[in-house]
């Protein structure tokens, strides 16, 4: 039924519709209205789970573990900081095989503080062994946090909901909200693998000496390489059941006449969309590729989209500092080398710590492409506060 | 005494810490976790934190453990073990016995908040602390149970604070039982660990695991180091229940502190051709504060 709902509260539903015995949380600004409505839908009793409040998103991450490993379906969300905090835990979490689903409120991380939105803190732990799903709007941002515990717990590798703090968190957007019986006829109780049970005896989370490390990173990168089928079946199980499609490796939007393609995730592809068809008025065919998923990083559908695609762009709210543009790593990494030499692929990194993101800016980034390929560039920069000494 | 044999029934030798791991000879830690283990026997589940405990027990593909065994990392086991909790009260399942167990690193330093999370929050884990006065996996470096003028890796000319007194800390949570062991008293530390089991909610129990290495002493000397420095005053023995100090272990004969010093490497700086620093004085006095506060 559609809702015009909050997108924090939109997810909160679903989630609670998944059913998860444990929620674990700690405040953190954008992140907080959604487990402020599921502890509500706890208090109220309409979903059977401990929520756990704790001291810290350390502890968080550490109790998600725990109930994990103990056998149950367990949540937690969080931001930024907390999300950096969390970080030695998360990377245990995929190391054990933990299929805990996580929704990321994307926001800038400190210092200086922001409490406003990009991805750099997603993208920090990036190499951590979890799945990253990135949502361009509150519907899709629902309807991952469903599919997330499908494809987490036929993996047993963890996932991560990426969602843009405040753009998404905050917004009220009708969102179709499932019943209750739909999300139960697709989600199937979790069925763990390995627990710690008295029945059972048996070690979780044993040390590795250089006879044994390495296969187990060697299997979990296969194990995320392998997670392809399942976020693809995932997803289209999802939209016959659904009636729409969400999720997936890629979405395109005009791109089979483009000649000038734009790459990005998460919610700033509304406004590239709203480019492309103001462009298109004028003549000018642009398409988009959207990256769904970010890691597993679908390099095939990429290469096998735009091999014929001459002029790319790629925008993010995300930097390697020092280095430049990370998603845009990936995808000059997606072709092969003989074919890079006549293949332009320019990097822009925008949007850091909320700067909004015009569709002005989009049209110069555009503009600027079609004359002469960018290697690097900060989109939207205040010229007026940089100085040289300061570098 | 009729007490005590009530809670040590079907308590007996069953390995459920199996040998063949790999702690050094005379180790305290190993002494008590095999002791913990067979306390709390099978219906039990052991989250432990990285260190001394979990390297020497839990090496792939030859765990010591006969009973569950969950480990991540070093500074969340009471963490973990809050969330095994909270899986097993939203499953229905149980009842188990809970029970997350550190060194003095991971209990009073790096995981001192994820500790006061889960007395604080109420779950049903018991919380062991190994105390072994350093951080004894990663060389002998100190921590802020290391007592006063002891020698360190980090304190090379011994350290000049006192130890933090982690039982009181955890009493003022407000938690039904605190109690605190040493290895030489099997029957009083089992007896602890089965009485902290039969209490729903939060439990602490500190036990003094004295370490041949890292303390300078030979292994076959680690039960009687426990009788010194509960004798010296050093060490007291006693619980709280519901917030007061009860069972405190009273000293049969009051033994100097110079006689639990001296055998220990950690403090033979003090002993300058067997003269007596003024450090000695100085915990000596803390014995002596001890005894006064506790009445040993």
């Amino acid at each position: 039924m559609l809702k015009q709902i909050e997108g924090s509260h939109a997810v909160a539903h679903v989630v609670a519709q998944c059913r998860p015995h444990v929620i674990s949380a700690y405040p953190i600004t954008p992140q907080t209205h959604i487990v402020e409505e599921l502890a509500d839908i706890v208090g109220a009793g309409q979903l059977d789970a401990e929520f756990v409040n704790v001291e810290s998103e350390f502890s968080a991450a550490s109790v998600v573990l725990g109930a994990s490993a103990a056998g149950a379906r367990a949540y937690t969300a969080t931001s930024s900081q907390g999300l950096l905090l969390m970080s030695e835990v998360i990377y245990c979490i995929a190391g054990m095989r933990l299929p805990i689903v996580l929704t990321c409120a994307n926001r800038a991380i400190s210092a200086p503080l922001s409490i406003w939105n990009d991805q750099q803190d997603s993208m920090a732990v990036r190499d951590a062994g979890w799945i990253q799903l990135h949502a361009e709007d509150n519907q899709e941002a629902s309807d991952l946090h469903i599919q997330a515990f499908k494809i987490a717990e036929q993996t047993f590798l963890p996932v991560m909901v990426c969602m843009d703090g405040f753009i998404l968190t905050h917004a009220f957007e009708p969102v179709d909200i499932p019943e209750q019986k739909e999300v139960d006829d697709f989600l199937p109780a979790f069925k763990p693998r390995h627990i710690v049970d008295p029945r059972w005896p048996r070690g979780i989370g044993l040390f590795a000496d250089p006879r044994f490390y390495m296969e187990t990173r060697y299997i979990l990168h296969r194990a995320l390489e392998k997670s392809e089928d399942t976020i693809k079946e995932v997803s289209s199980e999802f939209a016959k059941a659904f009636g729409r499609e969400s999720g997936g490796f890629i979405k395109t939007y005009k791109l089979e006449e483009a000649e000038v393609v734009v790459i990005s995730m998460g919610s700033v592809v509304g406004t590239i969309k709203e480019l492309i068809d103001q462009l298109e008025e004028k003549g000018k065919k642009v398409g988009l590729l959207q990256i769904c998923s970010y890691r597993p990083f679908p390099r095939k559908e990429v290469y096998n989209a735009l091999k014929d695609k001459m002029n790319i762009v790629v925008l993010e709210k995300c930097i390697s500092l020092g280095r430049g543009g990370i998603l845009a790593s990936d995808i000059r990494w997606s072709f092969p080398r003989a074919e890079k030499k006549d293949r332009n692929i320019s990097s822009f990194v925008a949007g850091l710590g909320g700067r909004n993101i015009s569709i002005d800016d989009l049209r110069y980034m555009v503009e600027k492409v079609e004359k002469e390929p960018v290697e690097f560039e900060f989109l939207g920069l205040r010229e007026e506060l940089i100085a040289e000494k300061d570098m | 005494m009729r007490e005590q044999s009530k809670y040590l029934e079907g308590v007996d030798k069953k390995d459920l810490f199996a040998s063949g791991h790999r702690a050094c000879g005379g180790c305290g830690q190993a002494l008590a976790a095999r002791l913990v283990a067979d306390a709390a026997g099978e219906n039990t589940i052991a989250c432990v934190a990285t260190g001394c405990l979990e390297v020497f027990s839990s090496p792939y593909p030859d765990p010591s453990w006969r009973i569950p065994f969950l480990h991540s990392l070093f500074e969340n086991a009471a963490a973990v073990a809050s969330g095994v909790d909270a899986a097993y009260k939203a499953l229905k399942k149980g009842p188990v016995n809970i029970i997350a167990q550190g060194g003095d690193g991971s209990t009073a330093d790096i995981g001192f908040q994820s500790i006061s999370g889960m007395l604080e929050r109420g779950h049903n884990v018991l919380y062991i602390c190994y105390d072994n006065e350093a951080y004894m996996n990663t060389g002998v470096q100190r921590s802020s149970f290391t007592p006063y003028g002891a020698r360190t890796t980090t304190t090379p000319t011994g350290n000049t604070t006192r130890k933090k007194n982690m039982p009181m800390l955890a009493a003022d949570h407000g938690i039904p039982y605190v109690a605190t062991a040493t290895v030489d008293d099997f029957r009083d530390l089992q007896v602890k660990i089965r009485k902290a089991l039969t209490i729903e909610g939060p439990k602490y129990v500190h036990i003094l695991a004295p370490c041949p290495l890292g303390w300078g002493h030979h292994g076959e000397l680690t039960v009687e180091i426990c009788r010194l420095a509960k004798d010296t005053g050093l060490f007291p023995v006693y619980e709280i229940i519901d917030g007061k100090v009860t069972n405190v272990r009273k000293i049969p004969v009051k033994v100097p502190v110079e006689e639990y010093l001296k055998p220990q490497g950690r403090f033979k700086h003090l002993f300058k051709k067997g003269v007596p620093s003024k450090e000695v004085d100085e915990i000596q006095e803390i014995a002596n504060q001890n005894i006064e506060r506790f009445n040993l």
